[in-house]
């Protein structure tokens, strides 16, 4: 997640000083993305040298307080209004530890899947119970709502995927059909090369 | 402790005989309390709308009881049956069940003229009800001259109209887009809230999760349970 784009985003509407964006950035995802203050400064430091942001003095406290500059601020639009790629590093831990279950003897994969299955289930049990204790009607819960509805879509299409491979590999099992799940040989060793 | 308003005892329930049976149900047992929303989820074919059925006494089980409240469904005669379905269970089905011939505020109020309820009153109470499906402006078309979604709302406001004690819903928002779909299960979690026992059959993961249990039903058997049971370190997750 971009950071820097965020921290530029932040500042497009006043001057804050690294503990304040922290916190601003904190509340503003609902609480689901808690950047680590040291990186918070350092991308502040990359910030100024990149002439986005200007430091507009210190506080009483001797903290910097920062603002974006002119080509900051477009900057920060463009982020915002730009969609995202889906970027390779989509981590998807489940489906590279699914993807390696299926090739390694002795895993059982459907119990994984039916694992993950009651884990993704009791995730969005979470969030819509949360949810539903929301008033829909008061403004500051609208960041809250927006991020967790896109937790809560998250975890269906999980679901659905978790359901949808159990039957691919029920049907897989049925037809006898089995990752190879030994390991590749290395490569022969030929005659030794000649050197020279 | 609340009071239990649906009970299912091992119901077994074969469709057919010989080469064409069909063991729907293999001996599901249930109960739902007061206020307790209960969420079946399977893949099709595996019984869900079978055990819906049997709940709201539409079907008689093969074997096993069922009881609604302080009855038992399969002692009932024909006409304490109908009574008690038309009273006490609200029922929305999987492919809606409205009368073509009445208006939608016909439809809704429906159940509660048959039970000896004024006119005037049975119009204020099914158009509160569609109203809080949001489907108010709806009430004196016919069900075709309405789009599949707003005939699937006023199942559902038909459903919870009256003092309805079991709720029962076979995929009630089957045919919504999810924002509508999540109206629907805010409105109807808040009938549940107030004392009802429902049942909802869903697909929908999303909804599921509004309930207080979900049961997994394979092959007409309930092989598992997820209890909503959230304890407050959860909530700081
Ligand atoms: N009246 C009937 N006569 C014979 N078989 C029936 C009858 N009703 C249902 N069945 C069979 O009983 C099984 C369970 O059906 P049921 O309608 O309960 O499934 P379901 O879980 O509701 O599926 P879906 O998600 O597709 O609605 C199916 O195999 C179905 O074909
Ligand atoms: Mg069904």
């Amino acid at each position: 997640m971009s950071v820097r784009a965020s921290i530029l985003a932040v500042l497009t509407m006043g001057e804050c000083h690294g503990y304040q964006l922290r916190q601003e950035i904190e509340s503003r995802t609902g609480g689901s993305w808690q950047i680590n203050i040291g990186q918070i400064y350092s991308t502040l430091e990359r910030l100024e040298r990149d002439g986005l942001v200007e430091s507009a003095g210190s506080n009483e406290q001797g903290q910097t307080r920062y603002r974006a500059t002119a080509t900051g601020s477009v900057e920060a639009q463009l982020w915002l209004t730009s969609a995202i790629e889906a970027s390779p590093e989509a981590r998807n831990e489940l489906a590279m530890k699914l993807a390696l279950a299926v090739t390694i003897p002795g895993c059982d994969v459907e119990k994984l899947v039916h694992a993950q299955r009651v884990q993704t289930m009791r995730t969005l049990q979470v969030l819509t119970a949360t949810k539903r204790d929301v008033d829909q009607n008061d403004p500051a819960e609208l960041p809250w709502l927006l991020v967790a509805d896109l937790n809560i879509f998250n975890c269906e299409a999980e679901l659905r995927w978790l359901e949808h491979i159990e039957g691919t590999l029920a049907r897989s099992a049925a037809r006898g059909l089995n990752p190879n799940q030994t390991l590749s040989q290395p490569a022969k060793r030929g005659r030794p090369t000649k050197t020279n | 402790m609340s009071k239990v308003l649906l009970e299912l005892i091992d119901v077994q329930k074969t469709y057919g005989t010989g080469e064409n049976e069909v063991h729907a149900l293999r001996g599901a047992s249930l109960q739902v309390k007061a206020g307790e929303l209960v969420a079946i989820m399977g893949a099709s074919g595996s019984g869900k709308s079978t055990l819906l059925t049997i709940a709201g006494g539409l079907e008689v089980p093969t074997t096993g009881d069922v009881r609604v409240l302080d009855s038992s469904l399969p002692t009932l005669k024909p006409t304490q049956l109908a009574t008690l379905r038309r009273q006490t269970i609200g029922y929305v089905f999987q492919d809606f069940n409205l009368i073509p011939s009445l208006t939608v505020i016909e439809n809704v109020a429906l159940p509660l003229e048959l039970d000896g309820m004024k006119v005037r009153k049975a119009r204020k109470a099914a158009l509160d009800a569609l109203v809080s499906m949001e489907i108010g402006e709806l009430a004196n078309r016919f069900p075709d001259e309405i789009s599949g979604g707003q005939r699937q709302r006023v199942a559902i406001a038909r459903s919870f109209v009256g003092p309805r004690q079991v709720l029962l819903a076979d995929e009630p928002t089957g045919a919504l887009d999810s924002k509508t779909s999540e109206a629907v299960i805010r409105a109807l979690r808040k009938r549940i809230d107030a004392g009802i026992a429902g049942v909802l059959v869903t697909h929908d993961a999303k909804l599921a999760a509004w309930a207080d249990r979900i049961l997994v039903i394979r092959d007409g058997q309930i092989v598992e349970e997820i209890s909503n049971n959230i304890t407050p370190e959860q909530f700081g997750a």
